[in-house]
């Protein structure tokens, strides 16, 4: 039998959460931007689909960086990442 | 016209763009429908010089004299684009640039009808398949699809449709065709292989990768020559008169001659071998007039010997039309020379040659306040140094100097007049030097006009433009209006650039003599005169007094180290240990501590410790002239580099400062105990041998045995006996030793050096291997074939002061050409890492909230660097350096 693994939980894969929608509009308002200017993440990418993210969601990833200590990234989701708009 | 404002981003300022551009093959007949003139005679001129119609300048081809006006479109030469003629060939002729292509459809089509050789059914299949492929936009695919039907179309042996048997076709490179027959080789005139072009359909023509449309296969056999307007093949009249043609319209006039001579012979049906005979020509003319470098044919050549252009030869490679021309730059007042050092000048100025700041201007507006200045340079005129060159006056009328009364023109200078004046000391100049990789290899300096004819710079200031004086040349830019110049010294200066943003540390900073001489100074037995003290102090400009002296009786004498205090500020606090302090026999680990290797600065004063390369040496993060520099501003650094570092100089030259051979040899017993060394490593590495011999050699993890003996070798002869004799050698070199002075100082060398030169220079190795390629089983004949012992496989016992023998120096020279050869394909692997980086990043940029983001307004990063620091103003990475703040303050 295979066993199921939750990639979440691995050690190497940073926190991963879905933005409400009301603090992703708050969010786009802070930086001035439409969704499209974040950098772009697939519907297809293992994590986006292990948290329940659905194209058009805004992913806030919160990550070790040895820089900055705590760093707090965002990504669009998108259903294909090569095709600009 | 529409303006930009502020917020606009790259996106929203372009309104149209250039979707794609796609390239093909003319028809005749839009060659002839483009053709102003039919060129059909070889007389180019009459007896007037005037161009003849028909001819190969025929004035329908555009205006390219002055005054000339243009009959068909009426414009004068200066906005006449030009316009096309064309030759009427009287017998087709293969264009040789499309030859491949050609020899792709005569293979897979067949002879007699003309289709490809592929079952109408699987042709279908391909051509719906071509379609979907199309439609996904799958271009990758398609390539291989229309590779892989090429490939099949040609090993069919008959037609599929007609059930003609297929016949070789070959190629004689550069455009002759044959046939081959089961009897004989026929050759295919070109008229013939145009009609099997013809034949071809336009579906075929699209399975096999072509495009029917603006590529018909047969339009690669002309029948119509474009002759180009005489805007792109000017005649020169040279000064005695006589006109000059361009290499392309002398072509051309071969081609009319031979085409019009083969017209002749086919009208009067002349024999078919004369025909023939002229057809070759006329193939070989028109050949050369394109590509006047294929290989196969001789080439075509001046009467004088002189290699012709073709068209092909004006667009290829670096000179050529795109790179040459239409990728180019080039720009005005700038100067170029060999460059040599002046360390007499400042870090930030540059040594102009008199003749060159004679040429170089710089446009200065006249006004009340300069009015009597620019008088005198525009009464020196442009011969004479500090002077102008040119007048323009309020009307837009410029006057040289050269040829009129510059006596009258100074007496007209008013309020307004703008006089284009030399460089003058003060101006302020970009200084450049190729490869320009970084950002500080454009740096601005202040100029100062000096005698002689090269650029010089301060060595301090080598390392950005990674320059040196072996012939080096670099540029010099001189910025042409006020906020050029204001950009130039606000964020462009020398200074500006001693801390670097890639780590926040120096990049200019002492090296070499600089830091023998900081040494010397420093170092707690000089002692000087006051005629020295004085001496040393005057290189610097120092306008005070002489400090009290550090001793009274039986002379006055000062210390060098209260000499370098003069220059500290009051309130500086320093703390750290030396280079000198890195090797551990030198270690001061407190105050109290004879060997002076820790620098203590405080209020102001050096109270202990040598200067060396971990104090004033650049690329050395958290220095003394760093601290200086962070706390003090970049002004105080140059003003520190420019004082303090002249006097290190000074010092290492009264000092005399050499090294000789002498300071190389070591003692006797000292050679003895290290031959003593080398014996007992060579008989470990013997026995190591032996081990392996008997098999009794324990395999290390992860490899083969002979791979364990060989880095067994590797250790004990190099590493471990080096740093054995290394410990010998030590001993017998004191601190008095210039050589050592440099090792230890970090001026030049280090200790591995000393004990190659003055000890042995170990094994040598290949790619971490000791050196084995050469002979079968041995390096060098010199052995027996098989032979695994230490001398035999680049083992060197003697030191460069004892002089290798032959073999040695082999197995040296073959080591030491791995280091050039690794340093000749990093360089190249690295720019063009370094090309490929730029292209990538340069349009990124912080914006005021933080954020990267691209021209179009994407994000990169949130913050830039995740955490917003600038590494340049940071220290040493860190925002804050909380020891450093509290060593500033509390001392």
């Amino acid at each position: 039998m295979r066993e199921e693994i939750n990639i979440l939980e691995h050690e190497l894969v940073p926190r991963h959460e879905v933005v409400p929608p009301r603090e992703a509009l708050e969010l786009l308002r802070k930086l001035g931007i439409e969704p499209w200017q974040l950098p772009w993440i697939s519907a297809d990418d293992p994590v986006v689909k292990a948290i329940g993210a659905k194209p058009g969601d805004i992913i806030r990833i919160i990550r070790k960086s040895p820089t900055a200590g705590e760093f707090v990234a965002y990504r669009y989701v998108v259903v294909e990442v090569t095709k600009k708009s | 016209m529409k303006t930009y404002s502020k917020g606009d981003t790259l996106s929203n300022v372009l309104t149209t763009r250039v979707s794609r551009v796609k390239f093909g093959i003319m028809s005749p007949d839009e060659i002839r429908k483009m053709s102003v003139t039919t060129v059909v005679t070889t007389d180019v001129y009459d007896n007037d010089g005037l161009p003849i119609d028909g001819g190969v300048m025929d004035k329908r081809m555009g205006a390219i004299e002055p005054g000339e006006t243009c009959p068909i479109c009426g414009n004068t030469r200066d906005s006449c684009p030009g316009h096309f003629g064309h030759i009427e060939l009287a017998k087709p002729v293969v264009h040789v640039s499309f030859v491949k292509h050609i020899l792709v459809y005569l293979k897979t089509t067949c002879e007699s009808c003309g289709r490809i050789k592929i079952p109408e059914e699987e042709r279908q299949e391909y051509l719906k398949l071509l379609r979907d492929l199309e439609e996904l936009g799958l271009i990758y695919l398609k390539k291989r699809l229309h590779e892989y039907i090429r490939r099949k179309a040609a090993s069919t042996a008959a037609c599929p449709h007609c059930g003609a048997p297929s016949k070789k076709i070959k190629l004689e490179k550069p455009y002759s065709f044959y046939v081959q027959t089961e009897t004989e080789l026929r050759r295919l005139t070109p008229s013939e292989i145009r009609e099997r072009l013809e034949k071809i359909s336009d579906e075929d023509v699209a399975l096999l990768g072509g495009d029917p449309r603006d590529a018909r296969p047969e339009w690669m056999v002309l029948t119509v020559l474009p002759v180009p307007p005489r805007t792109a093949r000017p005649s020169i009249t040279l000064e005695t008169g006589i006109r000059s043609e361009d290499d392309l319209t002398h072509k051309l006039v071969d081609i009319v001659r031979v085409n019009n001579r083969l017209k002749e012979h086919v009208e009067s049906g002349a024999p078919r071998a004369i025909i023939e005979e002229e057809w070759e020509l006329l193939q070989y003319h028109v050949a050369t007039y394109i590509d006047n470098e294929v290989s196969g044919i001789p080439v075509a050549r001046h009467r004088s010997g002189k290699v012709l252009k073709g068209i092909a030869q004006r667009l290829k490679g670096k000179e050529g039309r795109f790179r040459g021309d239409l990728r180019g730059k080039r720009v005005d007042f700038s100067a170029r020379t060999v460059i040599s050092p002046d360390p007499s000048l400042g870090v930030n100025e540059v040594g102009v040659p008199e003749d060159i700041a004679k040429i170089l201007t710089i446009p200065e507006r006249v006004t009340p306040w300069n009015i009597e200045f620019l008088r005198k340079l525009v009464l020196n005129g442009p011969e004479k140094w500090p002077g102008a060159n040119y007048v323009t006056r309020p009307d837009g009328r410029k006057i040289s100097l050269k040829y009129v009364d510059r006596k009258a023109v100074a007496e007209s200078l008013e309020p307004g007049f703008i006089v284009e004046r030399h460089i003058l000391d003060g101006d302020i100049a970009l200084f450049n030097r190729q490869p320009s990789l970084h950002r500080i290899s454009v740096m601005a300096h202040v100029v100062r006009v000096l005698p002689y004819k090269t650029l010089r710079l301060n060595p301090l200031v080598c390392p950005p433009y990674n320059a040196d004086f072996d012939g080096d040349e670099m540029n010099l830019h001189i910025p042409q209006s006020e906020e050029a110049r204001a950009e130039a010294r606000l964020l462009m200066l020398v200074e500006k650039h001693i801390l670097t943003p890639r780590y926040g540390g120096p990049v200019i900073g002492g090296l070499q003599d600089y830091i023998s001489g900081a040494y010397l100074l420093t170092v707690k037995s000089t002692i000087l005169t006051k005629e020295k003290a004085a001496t040393l102090l005057a290189t610097t400009g120092y306008k005070g007094d002489l400090p009290e002296p550090a001793i009274l009786k039986p002379n006055e004498y000062w210390t060098g180290k209260q000499l370098v205090s003069l220059f500290l500020p009051r309130d500086f606090n320093y703390k750290r240990n030396s280079k000198l302090g890195s090797a551990s026999a030198l270690r001061c680990i407190d105050e109290d501590c004879p060997h002076d290797s820790l620098v203590i600065i405080k209020k102001g004063v050096l109270l202990e410790g040598v200067l060396d390369k971990a104090s004033i040496g650049r690329e050395e993060p958290e220095s003394l002239v760093h601290w200086l520099i962070k706390d003090y501003g970049e002004d105080f650094g140059r003003y520190f580099m420019d004082s303090v570092y002249k006097m290190f100089v000074r010092t290492c030259e009264m000092h005399g400062f050499t090294m000789s051979y002498d300071h190389l040899i070591v003692s006797k017993d000292a050679r003895l105990s290290i031959d003593k060394l080398i014996g007992e490593e060579l008989k470990e590495a013997e026995e190591l041998i032996q081990l392996y011999r008997e098999g009794k050699l324990t395999p290390r993890p992860g490899k083969t045995l002979e791979e364990s003996l060989e880095d067994e070798i590797i250790d004990t002869l190099s590493k471990k006996l080096l740093d054995k004799v290394a410990e010998v050698i030590t001993q017998y070199f004191k601190l008095s030793n210039p050589v050592v002075i440099m090792a230890r100082t970090g001026a030049r060398g280090n200790p591995v050096n000393l004990t190659q030169m003055s000890g042995l220079l170990g094994q040598q190795t290949v790619r971490g291997k000791r050196l084995v390629r050469g002979y079968q089983g041995r390096m060098l004949p010199h052995f027996k074939p098989g032979d695994i012992g230490a001398e035999a496989r680049g083992f060197i016992k003697s030191g460069f002061v004892d002089g290798l023998d032959p073999l040695e120096l082999f197995f040296h020279a073959a080591a030491g050409r791995e280091g050039l050869i690794d340093t000749a394909v990093r360089t190249s692997q690295s720019g063009y890492m370094q090309r490929r980086l730029i292209n990538a990043l340069q349009d990124l940029r912080v914006f005021y909230d933080g954020t990267v983001r691209t021209a179009s307004g994407e994000i990169v990063q949130l913050l830039y660097g995740e955490d917003g620091v600038d590494p340049m103003k940071s220290d040493h990475g860190k925002a804050v350096n909380v020891d450093r703040v509290i060593e500033k303050f509390l001392g």
